[in-house]
């Protein structure tokens, strides 16, 4: 007769799940932490295109966007089913861009601002005329530094 | 009698603790849409009020790329698919066989984009990134001829820079011209 009898229950022990919350809660703030929340909600339609050569804009804090795309039907009698270009949370003029540039700059050491990108988030179906004159608004401004925005293509049909 | 009951901590369930954070999580995940900060990095050209001097080029180191308003590509005066775009931008910057009339080295090469103003952006964009794909795919040649890596980000600053100094991406892009824009 051995001293030390193992006695053991046949019921399965239940599993704490006093944890769980924690758990998940973690997970919820990583979550909250990692996706940035859209800034501006967009009053126009920009579905990016698509490219291979792609470069990852590291430093958030020196970028500054611009959509270009034509009015989602919401704010289309307002503005119209042309082109439009929207800073911020509303919808521009192309002379306004200097200010909105100079906006962002400020904000920055002198020393940060020659690394200033502008993320140009152009819809796919917008014609070439309107992004030109907005090229040159920017060449004018002296933002040289542009990032056409682009999702990535996997295959080689999709041109 | 009234009786007291004896006041004991009351444990909270803390069950459904589990279910509200999942719903939370599951709300930020629906609500938040994940910002693609990818794109295709250009270097425009400093702007000046004098219109640009004429530059007379040996036409053979040139190589014209025009997208017109139909987003068809007319790249050394023939119609040509942007499928075979990059293959013909390599084989112009390279000329491996000395032919005549592609360019006399890499150095001297240049791309000259026109488009109408009527011409798509996501055409543009395309023609664009085949260009850019042609000369990466030189550098990564170049890299792995000369220093026997296996793409040019493999290489350090100064090779990096030896191979651009090489195969330099020189790209002019003309004003375009205002066919099919719109009214």
């Amino acid at each position: 007769m051995s001293k030390f009898s193992t006695k053991r229950s046949n019921t399965v022990p239940t599993i704490s799940t006093s944890s769980l919350p924690d758990i998940i809660f973690i997970l919820l703030f990583f979550f909250m932490v990692v996706v940035k929340l859209r800034e501006s909600n967009l009053k126009v339609k920009t579905i990016t295109p698509y490219a291979t050569e792609l470069t990852k804009l590291e430093r958030k804090s020196l970028v500054n966007t611009m959509y270009i795309g034509r009015p989602t039907p919401q704010y289309a009698p307002i503005y119209g089913s042309k082109p439009r270009l929207q800073l911020n949370d509303k919808i521009s003029n192309l002379n306004e861009i200097p200010l909105f540039l100079e906006r962002h700059k400020v904000k920055l050491p002198e020393g940060q601002r020659p690394g200033i990108t502008t993320s140009l988030k152009v819809d796919g179906d917008v014609t070439m005329g309107f992004v030109s004159d907005v090229k040159t608004e920017l060449r004018k401004a002296g933002q040289l530094k542009i990032n056409y925005s682009a999702k990535k293509r996997t295959e080689r049909s999709g041109y | 009698m009234f009786v007291k009951k004896k006041k004991r901590n009351p444990e909270i369930n803390a069950s459904s603790m589990a279910d509200i954070a999942f719903l939370l999580l599951i709300f930020f995940l629906v609500t938040t849409n994940i910002v693609e900060d990818k794109g295709v990095l250009v270097r425009l050209p400093q702007w000046s009020e004098e219109p640009p001097e004429d530059l007379t080029l040996n036409t053979r180191n040139v190589f014209t790329v025009l997208v017109n308003a139909q987003d068809q590509l007319l790249v050394r005066g023939e119609l040509v698919k942007i499928q075979d775009l990059k293959t013909r931008a390599k084989e112009f910057i390279m000329n491996p066989t000395k032919r005549e009339d592609l360019a006399e080295s890499a150095k001297e090469a240049i791309i000259s984009l026109k488009n109408d103003r009527g011409t798509h952006f996501k055409q543009y964009l395309a023609v664009y990134n085949e260009l850019k794909a042609a000369y990466s795919e030189l550098w990564n040649e170049e890299a792995k001829k000369r220093f026997r890596k296996d793409s040019i980000e493999e290489c350090n600053k100064e090779q990096q820079n030896e191979i651009k100094r090489e195969i330099p991406f020189v790209i002019s892009e003309a004003e375009p011209t205002s066919f099919g824009d719109e009214k």
